[in-house]
Order: structure tokens, then C-alpha cells, then sequence
């Protein structure tokens, strides 16, 4: 991941922050610059909560080098409680015991790092709440 | 009135037992827990550091304060740990909770009392009226070399602490600092590991800076060790805070509360912030409690607090330390262990 892309995404990365359409409320995750629904161009920036279930997940055992070495873990599809799904790791947790429609809470943790002298990379992950 | 206005604790869910790093290296298992006074500690998760802790915990302190992010003017990180040697973890805690960009920021170190640092400068900051709000915080995911006596305690955690002069939950009543050149444990630049003059780090420096250090601040204060409710102490294994603690004229009760350090480990910069917290979570109004840490290298820095009215109504805003440190616990095996602290050279 090089460094101005990361910093372009700290924003959602790091504060879950969304665009609500003034037009029609629509909350788009991440913001986009025209909504969605109503093709408006006004938005209001919100934070989303942390807090969510899951939706659905996978166990990766055969993951990108980059993950290699945290096989096996599961990543899921969250649902937050604004309706917003979002894709996530989900740690801290003992795989087998993962289970559909379980309650999640977001928190900050390191998503990934550039080798051994590169940029640290920070995000949300899922834990079981 | 200045002090505390929020606080909060973070600790990893990961353990390891001492018994099965003692197993591993051919050690007693129950000499180390009988001896130390250890029995296990936290593990910070692979994508876990003192950043990811430190943000927890000042989550939660931001829980307890109720604040506007925007109004903290300072925040301070003491640890040893820091993920970049160059670029304050500072930087991304206050992305992460919404604080600044119009904000002083500043990595501290100082061995195991680089928290207390943090607050300190925190406090004095509310004090001069430079400011509304400043967030202190000791954070480590410490380092202990394999097979070293500090394998079995050097663990994963963090307080953070909002200074600030209304809804005070702890006024600060008193502070000293002691500070000499001891050179009982150190990490020279570039090595992985502290090393530390073993027997050295006991009387000449973890025991004469604290005792000076609480000499100074019962003075200080015309109080005696009877007025307080709890004491606290730097906590690098069970039996040198009960130890120093005793030196001072502390009872077992007194120190017991915020004792965390056999299930938990020493926590490094975020040991006796961590302490603190776990007093805090059950303070109530009026309690005097006295507190010092202790840095290698070799320094001690002592607050003495006031319990408010105020604690009443901040307890249950956030998780209890003592909860983190019984709830949803995951036991790692040495392979496991060593794999999450990156013990294990890998190639490219």
C-alpha cells in the first residue's frame, strides 16, 4: 500500500467517517461524491458506530504474503448498526466459535505493514463483543 | 480543582502462563510463580503495539470524560515500545480519536515510568492554564529476551488518563520526582532486547527511587501512610511493589487493589497507570490514593490523588480493568508465543 493512498483512507480507516446526502440521508461508506441514490452532491460528514454483527465470514488458510503468517483467520461482512456492511478482519476470537449473526465491536488495530522498513498501516477489526 | 476528568485501561485477550515459559527453558515452573510472584501475563495480539493500546485505552478514557475530542490541547505517549523509532505514535492516536490537528503531540521514554511522564507533563499543562484538556498515556507491548528472567513478566497494556480542571474524578493534590544516573537495565540503540544488571535493579534502584520518591511526597503532603485507601507502586514482578510498598509503611490491603502485575505481567510504561485504573474502577468519594512509579535508568515520579464525588458517575461508562484482565482470555503455547512476539527469524 503506498503512503498517499493509505493517508487519502485514514479518514474511514480510522474513524469510520461517512457521507450522509443532504438531499435524501443516504449514508455512503466510503463517501462518494455523488449520491448514490439521488445523484445529490451535498453531504455531511458522520462518524458510523462501532459496533455491529456478522453478516457472513470465511476462515482464509491460504492467505497473500502479506498474511501468510496470521493463517488461519477469519475475515467477515459486518453490518453496522446504521445498515452499513463493511468487510473485516474478525480477531481475538477462536475460529470454531464464530458464528453468523454474533455481535461485534470495532476496534483499532494494525491491518498491515510495508516489509520490515515501510509505513505501518492502522484500521478497524472485529472482535466478538 | 485539577486532575483526572477520564480514564481508561486496555488489555490484550492473549496469555501466556509462566509455568509454560518456565517449562520451556528447563526452569522450576514453581519457583517462578512462588519466587516472582507470577503466574501469567498478556500477549499483544500480531496487530496489536503500544499505538492499537494506547488508542483503546484512550477510547475508553474519552467513554468515562464525556469531552469533545477537539478541546484536548496535548497528548502525550510514554512507552518503550514505540512502533516507529522515528514518528510519534502520537500522530495516529489523535486520527484515530478525532483529536487536533490543532494539537501539541510528543512520544516520551523513560523506561517503565515513561507513562507517569506523560501524565505528569499532561497535568502541569491543565495547571498553567495552557489549556483545557491533555491525555497522558502509558502504553508497551514490553520486550524480555528469550530464556531471560524477563520473559516471564514482560507483558502488553496501557492507561490513558484526561487531565482536565472540571468533572474532576481524582484531583491531583501533590507530585515529586527523583531522578540519578543508575544504570540498572537499558537498551542500547538498535539491539531487540533490554538488558538489565540483575540483583542491581533491586535496592540501588527499583527500591532507593521509589522510597525516596514516596519519602518526599509524605512529607510533601504532611500525610502518613495510614491516611490512604490504596497505594500503588511500579509492578516488575508480585513481590517488589508488596516489598516497597512495606519499606514505606503500606499495608497488603492498601496495595492489593491496583496489584495486578501476577495475572497481568509488568506492563512496563503502563504498569502502576495501569494500577491506577484498577483502584479507580472502585474508588469512592474521598479516598486518598497515594502512587509511584519507577523507570530504569533510574527515575520515580509520585502523585498523590483525591477520589471526588465525580467517580460515581464515570465507573460504568467503560470496561473495568479487572474485567479485562478475567474475561475472554486465550492461552498461547511458547511456539505460539514466540510466532506473536516475532521472536522467530523469518526470511524476507
Amino acid at each position: 500500500m503506498i503512503t498517499a493512498r493509505y493517508h487519502r483512507e485514514i479518514p474511514q480507516r480510522y474513524r469510520l467517517e461517512a457521507g450522509k446526502c443532504s438531499t435524501c440521508q443516504h449514508v455512503a461508506f466510503p463517501p462518494r461524491p455523488v449520491c448514490p441514490k439521488c445523484k445529490g452532491r451535498s453531504f455531511e460528514t458522520v462518524r458510523l458506530s462501532e459496533e455491529g454483527k456478522i453478516v457472513t465470514f470465511t476462515i482464509v488458510r491460504v492467505a497473500s504474503e502479506k498474511f501468510s503468517k496470521q493463517t488461519p483467520y477469519a475475515v467477515g461482512i459486518v453490518e453496522l448498526q446504521e445498515g452499513i456492511r463493511i468487510t473485516t478482519q474478525i480477531v481475538d476470537a477462536e475460529l470454531d466459535k464464530i458464528e453468523v449473526g454474533q455481535r461485534v465491536k470495532l476496534v483499532f488495530r494494525r491491518v498491515q505493514e510495508d516489509g520490515r522498513a515501510g509505513i505501518l498501516c492502522y484500521g478497524y477489526k472485529a472482535i466478538i463483543a | 480543582m485539577i486532575g483526572i476528568v477520564g480514564y481508561g485501561a486496555y488489555l490484550p485477550h492473549y496469555r501466556i502462563k509462566a509455568e509454560v515459559i518456565a517449562t520451556q527453558w528447563g526452569a522450576d515452573p514453581a519457583s517462578v510463580t512462588r519466587g516472582l510472584q507470577l503466574f501469567e501475563k498478556t500477549v499483544p495480539g500480531q496487530d496489536e503495539d503500544t499505538i492499537t493500546i494506547a488508542v483503546e485505552a484512550a477510547r475508553n478514557a474519552l467513554r468515562r470524560a464525556q469531552i469533545d475530542p477537539q478541546e484536548i490541547g496535548a497528548v502525550y505517549i510514554g512507552s518503550e515500545s514505540h512502533p516507529y523509532a522515528v514518528k510519534p505514535s502520537g500522530t495516529i492516536l489523535v486520527d484515530a480519536l478525532g483529536i487536533g490537528p490543532h494539537v501539541h503531540v510528543a512520544s516520551y521514554e523513560f523506561a517503565c515510568k515513561a507513562g507517569t511522564e506523560a501524565m505528569y507533563v499532561a497535568y502541569s499543562h491543565v495547571k498553567s492554564g495552557e489549556m483545557r484538556y491533555a491525555l497522558g498515556i502509558g502504553a508497551d507491548t514490553s520486550q524480555g529476551a528469550p530464556g531471560d528472567a524477563l520473559e516471564y513478566s514482560a507483558s502488553a497494556g496501557g492507561a490513558a488518563f484526561i487531565m482536565g480542571r472540571e468533572k474532576v474524578v481524582a484531583e491531583i493534590l501533590h507530585t515529586h520526582s527523583y531522578t540519578s544516573d543508575t544504570p540498572d537495565f537499558w537498551r542500547r540503540e538498535g539491539e531487540d532486547y533490554p538488558r538489565h544488571g540483575g540483583r542491581f535493579t533491586g535496592d540501588p534502584a527499583y527500591f532507593k527511587h521509589i522510597t525516596e520518591a514516596g519519602k518526599a511526597l509524605l512529607e510533601k503532603s504532611k500525610l502518613s501512610p495510614r491516611d490512604f485507601r490504596y497505594a500503588v507502586f511500579h509492578m516488575p514482578n508480585g513481590k517488589f511493589p508488596m516489598e516497597v510498598g512495606k519499606r514505606l509503611g503500606f499495608t497488603k490491603e492498601q496495595i492489593e487493589t491496583g496489584w495486578l502485575v501476577p495475572w497481568m505481567g509488568n506492563t512496563y510504561s503502563g504498569s502502576s497507570p495501569t494500577g491506577l485504573t484498577a483502584v479507580l474502577d472502585v474508588a469512592r468519594p474521598g479516598d486518598l490514593i497515594f502512587m509511584v512509579s519507577f523507570g530504569s535508568g533510574a527515575g520515580s515520579d509520585g502523585f498523590i490523588f483525591r477520589v471526588t464525588d465525580e467517580i460515581n458517575k464515570v465507573q460504568d461508562r467503560a470496561p473495568k480493568v479487572r474485567q479485562m484482565l478475567d474475561e475472554k482470555k486465550i492461552y498461547l503455547n511458547y511456539g505460539e508465543y514466540a510466532k506473536f512476539r516475532r521472536k522467530i527469524k523469518l526470511n524476507e
